[in-house]
């Protein structure tokens, strides 16, 4: 039997080299505005640029405010929490 | 299909107070929550406890559910009422367990019961919510799928191809074959626009989301982009210098060591680690291994250096 070949998908890999702005970090990320400002505000993610129309995210963000926004959905943590949660999970992740 | 049992699922009572449910479910939640557990079984697991409470927490569903009596056992095999989703609910809020949203739907014991009405109220639960409020006329976009991929650190290294299981949201399976770029380091995710769960009423699909996971490696260990290999030398290479031939992820080179070396010593290869911007380097501990004194010429040999060569490694320890 032949096996069908499968068109190899080429994927983007969400590391410091990708740069996002706001709006495509919201829609990447499933996240609406205002979250993502808190997360900012917090400093979950951290953009570089001044004002939101110029503030630039990595693929680091996106991965951020997925889980920032889970968290926050799925388990109640208010904002101080997820950050707190996604620093120690790094932590952990780094000490594995 | 299998009857659930709810109650044993959030291990409460059937007369549990919704503040006993409450509790049970965030202890769960924060057991079983995919982004903070390691336990393997984690996702399925925390999609079982969204449903449990899902139905649990709604006086609703529960009443519902309850009627159906209390024989059942878990995994039994359960027949749902003529006409399905037969306890349709009504009610609904934007708060419902997450495991629905991002982990996949929920199981065909639930929609027999409820229908997939069930998860009314989505509509209110903020940009985020999407995919099974049916009611919801505009195209709906697809759910977000997040998947692990275990790969090697020589996939990392040289970047690779590997073919993956993904699942519909009926259960339904595919293969999809996806590189994996070279430089990719442990923790990354990898976004396949348009390979999450189909759109609904000509909604785009979903992303799928590859989080990449190494297997451990034989002798080397991995921290970012840095290869760490421990690397185990003779008293005398440490004493008077050598080169050694090591291995790295590239191939052997020769590293130098320079005499007077101690265990511990860390040599750096420069941009022998995993590529990227910059590349990693390979980091090689020293680890110096004495020779066993199991012949009279080790013996010998050992007794001239107590006698010949002073040395006192304690020397820090005394007062």
């Amino acid at each position: 039997m032949t096996r069908q070949e499968l068109e190899v998908l080429m994927g983007q890999v969400l590391d410091e080299s990708l740069e996002l702005g706001l709006e495509e970090l919201c829609r990447m990320a499933q996240a609406d505005e205002a979250f993502v400002v808190a997360l900012v505000a917090e400093g979950v993610i951290e953009p570089s640029g001044a004002t939101r129309t110029e503030w630039r995210f990595t693929g680091r963000s996106v991965c951020r405010t997925q889980v920032a926004l889970r968290l926050h959905r799925d388990l109640d943590v208010n904002l101080p929490g997820v950050a707190l949660a996604l620093d120690l999970l790094e932590e952990i992740r780094r000490l594995r | 299909m299998d009857f659930k049992d709810y109650y044993q699922t959030l291990g409460v009572e059937r007369t549990a107070s919704a503040d006993e449910i409450k509790r049970a479910y965030r202890k769960l939640a924060r057991k079983y929550h995919p982004d903070v557990s390691k336990e393997p079984d984690a996702e399925a697991r925390f999609k079982e406890v969204g449903e449990a409470y899902e139905v649990l927490k709604d006086p609703e569903k529960r009443a519902a559910y309850d009627q159906l009596g209390e024989n059942w056992q878990a995994g039994q095999e359960f027949r749902p009422p003529p006409g399905g989703g037969g306890y349709y609910y009504s009610g609904g809020g934007p708060d419902m367990g997450g495991a629905e949203r991002e982990f996949g739907g929920f199981s065909d014991f639930f929609e027999a019961l409820f229908g997939r009405g069930g998860m009314a109220g989505m509509s209110d639960a903020g940009p985020r919510a999407r995919g099974f409020n049916f009611r919801q006329a505009g195209p709906m976009r697809g759910e977000d799928q997040l998947a692990r991929v275990q790969i090697t650190l020589n996939d990392a290294y040289q970047g690779a191809s590997r073919t993956l299981e993904v699942r519909g949201p009926a259960g339904d399976k595919r293969n999809i074959r996806v590189a994996i770029p070279k430089g990719v380091t442990a923790g990354q995710r990898i976004r396949l626009a348009g390979q999450g769960l189909p759109g609904a009423n000509g909604g785009a699909a979903g992303d799928l989301f590859l989080e990449v996971d190494f297997a451990p490696h034989r002798i080397y260990e991995v921290e970012g982009r840095n290869i760490l290999l421990t690397l185990p030398v003779t008293p005398w290479e440490a004493a008077l210098g050598a080169t050694i031939n090591v291995p790295t992820l590239g191939g052997r080179v020769e590293l130098k060591i320079p005499a007077g070396s101690q265990s511990g010593r860390r040599l750096r290869l420069k941009g022998r680690g995993l590529p990227g911007n910059p590349p990693g380097d390979q980091i090689v501990t020293l680890r110096i291994d004495t020779p066993p004194a199991d012949s009279p010429f080790a013996r010998t040999l050992y007794q001239e250096m107590r006698e010949k060569v002073p040395f006192n490694p304690r020397q820090e320890l005394e007062g």
